[in-house]
C-alpha cells in the first residue's frame, strides 16, 4: 500500500519533470500585467513577482531537484557502501578506524558543514552534489558494516572461505548479495535527506545563478516579498511538492526494509539502534 | 579499572577526538581558499613588495603550514577566535553574544518537539496497527519531510497579524522593566521556536514509537498486564523506561539535525543567534567569523552527544559492560 503509494508519486513527480525538456517548457518573458495575479483559470497556480506562471515554473524546478537529491544519494551511497564493507569485513585496526570516522561525520552538523564547504567552494549543483555526497555518507556506512560484520561469520561464508575462496569472491558473490536490499532503503533515506539539505542550501542562495528548482522557488517567495503581497501560490507549491516526495521516499524505504529485513529498524530514523539489535550470528 | 570508569574514559576520549578533528578541519578547510587577506591588504598607495612580505611577517603567514596550524591552536587554548571582517571586533565575543540568542530560542523549540514526540510516539505504540497509530505516524513522517525554511514561511502567512515574525525583540518598545523585556521575548520567540519544533518533532515521534513497541512485547509487560495494572502505570513504569535508552540517544544524535534547522530558522526569522550570524558571514564572506562559529556549533553539537552516554549510563548501567 505504501510501496504503491510511494511508487505513484515518485513516478508521477519524474514524468512531470521530464516533461520540462521534453516540450521545452519555458516560463517566458516578464509580463508586468501579472506580477503577484492570483490563481486563474489561465494561471493555474498564479504568477510570480514577475509574472511569469507558477506551474510552469514549479515543473521546470522539479528536474534539477529530483536529479540533485538522486545524484548527491548516490555520492553517499558509494561512499558509505565502500566504507561500510571495507570496515566491516575487515575488523581489527582499519575497522576501529573507520567506525570513529564514521561516528564523528554522523554526529557533525551536517547543515552547517554544508554551508561553509559550498560558500568557500563556491555556489554551483556540482559542488551541492559533491558536498551533500561526504556529508551524508556516514548513516550508508553504519548500516553496511553492521550487515557485512555479521555476514562474513554465515557458516556458508566460512565454508566458502574453508573451500579458499578468494577475498574478491567472498565479496562479490557472498557479501554483497546480503548488502544491496539494504542499500534500497538507506539509499531512499539518502534521497530524503539530500532534497532537504538541497533546499536548504538554496535557502541561503548558495545555488548558484540561473538555478530554477523547488528550492530556489522558495528562497525567492521569501526574499522578494511574497508574503507581504500575500502571494501564498508562490510559496505554497514549491514546499508541498518537496513534502510529497520525501515521504515518498520515507515510506519507499519503509515499504523495502519490511519486505527484505524487518529485524533491521533503521527507517525509524534511529541511526545508532541496528547496532543494539543487529541479527544474531548464526551458530554452526 | 572498573568497566564504569573505562567506558566513561571511552566516551570522553572520543569526544576529544571529535573535538581535535573539528579544529584540525577547520584549519585546513579554511586554508583551501583561493586568493588571501593580505593581497587585498597590501593595495594600497605605494603598497609594496616590502609591505607585502612584513604583512605576511606580521600576521605569521610566512611560516609552513604546520606553524601557522601550531600557532592556531595556540590562540584557540588562548580563546582566541581572530577578528571580524565586518564588524572588527573578537570573533569570541560575537559568537558567544550569538549563542546566548540561540541556546533560549532552541531549547524551547527542542522542548516542544520532545513533548509532542515522546507523547505521540507512546500513544502509537500503545495503539499500534489501529487508525490512530496510522494518523500518528503517517502525521510525522509528512511533517518531518517538510523543509524547515518552508514551515517557517508557512506559520508567517498564517500568524503574522497576530506575532511578530522578524528579530528578538521589538526595537520601538517603551518599556524597560523586567517583566515587559521577558514579555516582549517570548513572543517573538513563539514562532521560531515552534517552526523548529514542527521540523523535528516527527523523528522523535517514530523513534519512541518502535522503541516502545519493542519493550511492549517483553515479558515483564505481559506479567503486569496480567496482574491488571491500568495502562497508564505499566507505560510509565515498565515501557517508557526501558525505551529511554534509544530515545535519548536518538535525541542527542539530533542535535546536528537541530543546529541545522535552527540556523535555517533564524535565517527565516532574522533571529540574532549564530545561525544568522553565519548567513551574514557567509553573504558578507566574513571568514573569521564563519570558522569561529562553525567551530562552536560542532563542539556544542560534540559535547550533547558526550552528555547523552553520560545520561544513557545513569538510565542503563548495563550499556557499560
Amino acid at each position: 500500500m505504501k510501496f504503491k503509494a510511494a511508487i505513484t508519486i515518485l513516478g508521477l513527480f519524474f514524468l512531470a519533470a521530464l516533461s520540462g525538456p521534453l516540450f521545452g517548457i519555458d516560463p517566458g518573458p516578464i509580463d508586468v500585467q501579472h506580477i503577484f495575479a492570483a490563481p486563474s483559470a489561465q494561471n493555474w497556480l498564479g504568477s510570480d513577482d514577475a509574472g511569469r506562471d507558477v506551474l510552469i515554473q514549479l515543473v521546470i524546478g522539479a528536474l534539477p531537484s529530483l536529479v540533485m537529491g538522486l545524484s548527491a544519494a548516490a555520492v553517499a551511497i558509494l561512499i558509505g557502501g565502500t566504507v561500510g564493507i571495507l570496515a566491516g569485513y575487515s575488523r581489527g585496526w582499519l575497522d576501529l578506524v573507520l567506525l570513529r570516522i564514521m561516528d564523528y561525520f554522523i554526529v557533525v552538523p551536517a547543515l552547517p558543514f554544508a554551508m561553509v564547504i559550498t560558500a568557500i567552494w563556491g555556489p554551483g549543483l556540482g559542488h551541492m552534489i559533491v558536498v551533500i555526497g561526504i556529508l551524508l555518507w556516514s548513516t550508508t556506512a553504519r548500516v553496511v558494516r553492521a550487515q557485512v560484520k555479521s555476514g562474513r561469520e554465515r557458516l556458508y561464508v566460512q565454508r566458502a572461505r574453508a573451500l579458499g575462496a578468494s577475498h574478491l569472491h567472498i565479496l562479490t558473490r557472498h557479501i554483497l548479495p546480503q548488502v544491496l536490499p539494504l542499500i534500497g532503503t538507506t539509499g531512499s533515506l539518502a534521497v530524503a535527506l539530500a532534497i532537504l539539505t538541497q533546499a536548504a542550501l538554496e535557502f541561503f542562495g548558495l545555488a548558484g545563478t540561473g538555478v530554477l528548482s523547488w528550492g530556489t522557488m522558495i528562497r525567492f517567495a521569501f526574499q522578494r516579498d511574497a508574503m507581504l503581497n500575500d502571494a501564498w501560490w508562490m510559496v505554497v507549491p514549491p514546499g508541498l511538492c518537496i513534502c510529497l516526495v520525501i515521504t515518498a521516499c520515507y515510506w519507499l524505504a519503509q515499504s523495502l526494509e519490511q519486505r527484505f529485513n524487518p529485524r533491521l529498524h533503521t527507517t525509524d530514523l534511529r541511526i545508532r539502534s541496528f547496532a543494539l539489535r543487529a541479527p544474531a550470528t548464526e551458530k554452526p | 579499572m572498573t568497566s564504569r570508569s573505562r567506558y566513561l574514559l571511552g566516551k570522553i576520549g572520543i569526544a576529544i577526538f571529535g573535538i581535535f578533528a573539528t579544529l584540525t578541519l577547520n584549519f585546513f578547510l579554511f586554508r583551501v581558499l583561493p586568493g588571501d587577506a593580505i593581497s587585498s591588504m597590501a593595495r594600497v598607495p605605494g603598497g609594496s613588495v616590502e609591505l607585502k612580505e612584513a604583512l605576511m611577517r606580521q600576521f605569521g603567514l610566512d611560516k609552513p603550514l604546520w606553524g601557522q596550524y601550531l600557532d592556531y591552536l595556540v590562540q584557540l587554548a588562548q580563546g582566541n577566535l581572530g577578528v571580524s571582517y565586518s564588524s572588527l571586533r573578537p570573533v569570541t565575543d560575537e559568537v558567544l553574544r550569538a549563542l546566548g540568542n540561540t541556546v533560549p530560542m532552541t531549547l524551547l523549540g527542542i522542548l516542544i518537539a520532545i513533548l509532542v514526540g515522546v507523547t505521540s510516539g507512546i500513544i502509537a505504540a500503545w495503539k499500534h496497527d489501529t487508525a490512530i497509530d496510522n494518523a500518528i505516524s503517517n502525521i510525522a513522517t509528512v511533517v518531518y519531510s517538510a523543509p524547515t525554511q518552508w514551515i517557517a514561511i508557512m506559520l508567517v502567512l498564517a500568524f503574522a497579524s497576530y506575532l511578530p515574525v522578524s528579530g528578538a525583540s521589538d526595537p520601538f518598545a517603551f518599556a524597560n522593566d523586567f517583566w515587559s523585556i521577558l514579555a516582549d521575548r517570548v513572543k517573538h520567540m513563539i514562532l521560531p521556536s515552534l517552526t523548529l519544533a514542527l521540523a523535528t518533532f516527527g523523528q522523535y515521534t517514530l523513534v519512541t514509537r518502535s522503541a516502545v513497541l519493542a519493550t511492549l512485547g517483553e515479558d515483564y509487560v505481559s506479567a503486569a498486564k496480567a496482574q491488571g495494572y491500568p495502562v497508564s502505570r505499566i507505560l510509565a513504569y515498565q515501557a517508557l523506561p526501558n525505551a529511554l535508552v534509544p530515545i535519548v540517544t536518538l535525541i542527542a544524535l539530533s542535535a546536528g539535525t537541530v543546529i541545522g534547522g535552527s540556523v535555517v530558522v533564524e535565517t527565516a526569522f532574522s533571529w540574532p543567534g549564530i545561525g544568522r550570524a553565519m548567513y551574514d558571514a557567509i553573504v558578507q564572506r566574513d571568514y573569521p567569523m564563519l570558522q569561529g562559529a562553525l567551530l562552536v556549533v560542532t563542539i556544542v553539537v560534540i559535547l550533547v552527544n558526550l552528555l547523552a552516554d553520560l545520561v544513557n549510563m545513569k538510565f542503563d548501567p548495563r550499556i557499560v559492560e
